[in-house]
C-alpha cells in the first residue's frame, strides 16, 4: 500500500547542508557535460542531472558505515555518499587517480571506505547484491542499513523481483530506492509497465511501499528517514519510489527526441535545484549571499578535481596484470 | 567414504572452522535436504545453511553481497541447467569485481553446482557447463572426479580468495575412495593429478569423464597400449607444465570430458599442446566430448551422447594409427 511519509522539518543546518550537497551534485554534472560536449573531456556518462534531490538526501539520512549500491547513472549518489570528486572524474577518464585506477570506469565505481560498495552496469543487477550487504550486517548483528537505487527499468526485471522478495522474506535492512525518472532508456514508463505507481509492486512482496515527489529533498528524506530507521530497527525493507527527472537524456548525447518539448519545458520549470534554493531562501535559513557563495565553492571544488584529473597520467598498462585474481598462479593471462 | 558424503564433510568442517563461512541455496536445509548438505543446518543452524526461495539471480547476488562485505558464502545452483539465471551476477558481477574496482571490492564466493548428466532428465536438467566459465576471466573452475578431489578442492575453494565455480556430477555422487578426513586437508588449485601413470598416451580429463578415462585406460592395458591418465582437476587455472610435461612423453593425446565436444574445454586444451608440442606430437590431438546435441531424455539415446571407454579406446586408436 501507497502510504505518505510523515514528520516535520529537517533543521536549517540540515537543509543548508542538502542545498550543498544538490549544488555540488548539479555543478559536477554541468561543468562534466560541457567539457564532453565540447570535446574538452573524452568519457562516457549517464548524466544525474535533474535526481539530485534524492543523492542530496542520502547524504544526510545515511551514516557513513551505511552502504550504498548505484547504477551507472551515479554521479549524483557518489557525490551524495562522500566519493571524492577526483576520484569520480578520474575514474570516468580513465586515469590513474581514479576510484580503480581506469579498470572501472563511469559505470563500475566502487570505494568501500565511503561505504560504496557497488556500482552496475547492468539494470537491476544492484538490488541482489544489496540483499546480500543487508544479509551480512543481519549476520553479523550491526545496526548498519545498505541503500540500493535503482530506476524504474529495473523493477520490470527479474533480477529485483527475486531481490525485494528475498529481502522481504528475510527481512533485511535494506532501503530499495526507485529514482523513475519516467524513461528507462527511451521508452516512457507507462509504454512498460501496467500500474502506475511503482510504490505499489510493494505490496505483492509484503513490503511497504512509499512514494514521493522525488524533486522535493524535504519530502525525501522524510520518508527515507522513516525508511532507515525501519530498516535498522529490524523492521525490515521499504520500497521507496522518488518521482523525478532527467534532463539529459539516458546518455550524454541523447538527442531525447522520445521526450514531449511540453513536459521538458514543465521539468525545466521545476528544476530541483533552483527551486530549493527559492525555498531556502524565502524561508530565511539562508540569505542570497549564503547561497550564491555554496554555489561558488562548488563550482570551485569541481574545477579544483578537474585540474587535477586532467593532469593525472592515463591508466598504467601493468593494470591489465593486476587485479584479475588474488592468486594467479596457473590462471590464463 | 562417497563423493557425496565427501563434499559433505567438507562443507561440515568449514561451518566450524569459521563463522564467516555460510551456505544459502535451494532446500538445502533440513528436513528438505537430500544431497551433500543433508544434516548440516541441524547441526551448525538455520541461519549458517540458509534455504532460499527458487530465485537463483537473488542467490548469487546475495552471496557476492555478504562476500563483498567479508563473509565465505557457498551458495548452491541446484541443478547446473539453472545456473543461466544466476548467469548475470556470475559473470558481470562475481567475475569482474575485483578488476573493476582495483582489488577495493572482491567476491570470493565458491558456487557448488550439480550435473544431473545421464540420468534421463532430459535437455534441462542434464547439461555440462564448465565452458562458459572457463570462458569468463576472473572465475576459477573446479571439477573434481574422486571423492578425495572433491574434499581437498572443495576445501581449498571456500578459502580461496577468488570466486570459484565447483562441478559437482551427481552420477559420482555414490563413488567410493579414501579421504583424508583431517579438517585442513587441501588440495591446490592448478595442480593436476597422474591417476595413472603411462608411456604411449595420455588420456587428459576431469569430473565424471575421468572416470569414464580410467575405464578406457584399463581396457587398453589388456591391448598392451599403456594410457597415461591425467587429470585436470581444475580449468581454471589450467596446469600447463603437467599437460605439457605428460604429452611431451608420451605423444600423444586424447581429450575426455562430459561437457560438448565442440567449443568445450577440450578445444583450448588441444590447442595448448598443439602449440607448445608441435612437431613433437606423434599424432593430432583427439577429443572427446559429447555430441552436439540437447541431451536426448529416452535412456537408448542419452547413452550415445557422453563419452563412453569404447569411444575413447577408438580414438586412442586413431593416435596409435599415425605412427
Amino acid at each position: 500500500m501507497t502510504t505518505e511519509p510523515q514528520g516535520g522539518e529537517p533543521g536549517a543546518e540540515v537543509q543548508r547542508r542538502i542545498y550543498e550537497l544538490m549544488t555540488l551534485m548539479k555543478a559536477a554534472d554541468d561543468r562534466l557535460s560541457k567539457g564532453i560536449g565540447s570535446g574538452e573531456f573524452i568519457c562516457v556518462y549517464w548524466p544525474s542531472r535533474g535526481q539530485e534531490a534524492i543523492a542530496a538526501a542520502y547524504g544526510v539520512c545515511l551514516r557513513p558505515d551505511d552502504q550504498l549500491v548505484t547504477t551507472y547513472r551515479g554521479l549524483h549518489d557518489l557525490i551524495g555518499k562522500g566519493v571524492p570528486l577526483v576520484e569520480i572524474y578520474g575514474e570516468m577518464m580513465g586515469r590513474q587517480v581514479g576510484a580503480s585506477r581506469g579498470k572501472g570506469g563511469t559505470m563500475h565505481i566502487s570505494r568501500p571506505e565511503s561505504g560504496v560498495m557497488l556500482t552496475t552496469g547492468i539494470v537491476g543487477a544492484g538490488p541482489p547484491v544489496a540483499v546480500g550487504l543487508a544479509l551480512a550486517a543481519k549476520r553479523k548483528g550491526l545496526d548498519r542499513v545498505t541503500a540500493v537505487s535503482f530506476g524504474d527499468g529495473a523493477t520490470n526485471t527479474g533480477s529485483f523481483h527475486e531481490a525485494a522478495n528475498m529481502a522481504a522474506v528475510f527481512e533485511l535492512p535494506v532501503v530499495l530506492v526507485c529514482q523513475n525518472n519516467l524513461y528507462g532508456e527511451m521508452t516512457p514508463v507507462e509504454h512498460t509497465m501496467k500500474v502506475e505507481h511503482i510504490a505499489d509492486r510493494a505490496r505483492a512482496y509484503g513490503m511497504p511501499g512509499v512514494r514521493v515527489d522525488g524533486n522535493d529533498p524535504l519530502a525525501v528524506v522524510a520518508a527515507m528517514t522513516e525508511a532507515v530507521d525501519r530498516a535498522r530497527s529490524s523492521g525490515g525493507p521499504t520500497l521507496l519510489e522518488c518521482v523525478t527527472f532527467r534532463f539529459r537524456g539516458h546518455y550524454f548525447g541523447d538527442p531525447m527526441a522520445y521526450i514531449p518539448k511540453e513536459q521538458f519545458e514543465a521539468a525545466e520549470q521545476a528544476d530541483p535545484v533552483p527551486r530549493f534554493r527559492s525555498r531556502l531562501a524565502s524561508s530565511g535559513i539562508c540569505s542570497e549571499q549564503e547561497l550564491d557563495e555554496i554555489e561558488a565553492a562548488a563550482r570551485a571544488a569541481v574545477e579544483e578535481a578537474l585540474s587535477i584529473v586532467t593532469a593525472a597520467p592515463a591508466a598504467s598498462l601493468d593494470e591489465l596484470d593486476r587485479d584479475l585474481y588474488a592468486n594467479p598462479h596457473n590462471c590464463p593471462a | 567414504m562417497s563423493m557425496g558424503e565427501a563434499i559433505h564433510l567438507a562443507l561440515d568442517q568449514a561451518l566450524a572452522a569459521d563463522e564467516r563461512v555460510f551456505l544459502l541455496g535451494e532446500d538445502i536445509a533440513d528436513p528438505g535436504a537430500s544431497g551433500p548438505t543433508g544434516g548440516l543446518s541441524t547441526k551448525h543452524g538455520a541461519d549458517r545453511v540458509l534455504d532460499t526461495p527458487i530465485s537463483e539471480a537473488a542467490i548469487l547476488g546475495a552471496a557476492i553481497g555478504a562476500a563483498i562485505d567479508g563473509m565465505l558464502p557457498i551458495p548452491e545452483i541446484m541443478i547446473m541447467d539453472f545456473i543461466g539465471i544466476a548467469a548475470d551476477q556470475i559473470v558481470n558481477v562475481a567475475a569482474k569485481l575485483r578488476f573493476m574496482s582495483g582489488g577495493r571490492t572482491t567476491a570470493p564466493i565458491t558456487v557448488r553446482t550439480a550435473v544431473y548428466g545421464g540420468l534421463g532428465t532430459g535437455a534441462t536438467h542434464s547439461q555440462t557447463l564448465e565452458a562458459w566459465f572457463m570462458h569468463t576471466p576472473g572465475l576459477k573452475v573446479i571439477v573434481p572426479s574422486t571423492p578425495r578431489d572433491a574434499k581437498g578442492l572443495l576445501t581449498t575453494a571456500i578459502f580461496d580468495e577468488d570466486p570459484c565455480i565447483f562441478v559437482e556430477a551427481v552420477r559420482t555422487y555414490g563413488q567410493r575412495g579414501m579421504v583424508p578426513v583431517d579438517a585442513g586437508f587441501s588440495i591446490p588449485l592448478g595442480q593436476a593429478d597422474i591417476k595413472k601413470p603411462g608411456t604411449d598416451v595420455t588420456l587428459i580429463g576431469y569430473g565424471r569423464g575421468l572416470v569414464e578415462a580410467l575405464g578406457a585406460a584399463a581396457q587398453l592395458e589388456q591391448d598392451g597400449v599403456n594410457a597415461e591418465v591425467l587429470d585436470l582437476r581444475t580449468l581454471v587455472p589450467l596446469d600447463v607444465p603437467a599437460m605439457v610435461e605428460s604429452v611431451g612423453r608420451t605423444k600423444r593425446a586424447v581429450v575426455v570430458h562430459d561437457a560438448v565436444q565442440f567449443a568445450g574445454p577440450g578445444a583450448e586444451i588441444a590447442a595448448i599442446l598443439q602449440k607448445e608440442l608441435f612437431g613433437e606430437l606423434a599424432a593430432p590431438v583427439e577429443r572427446v566430448g559429447a555430441r552436439f546435441v540437447p541431451n536426448p531424455a529416452a535412456p537408448a539415446l542419452e547413452a550415445q551422447v557422453y563419452p563412453s571407454a569404447d569411444r575413447i579406446v577408438a580414438a586412442v586408436r586413431q593416435t596409435l594409427a599415425n605412427a
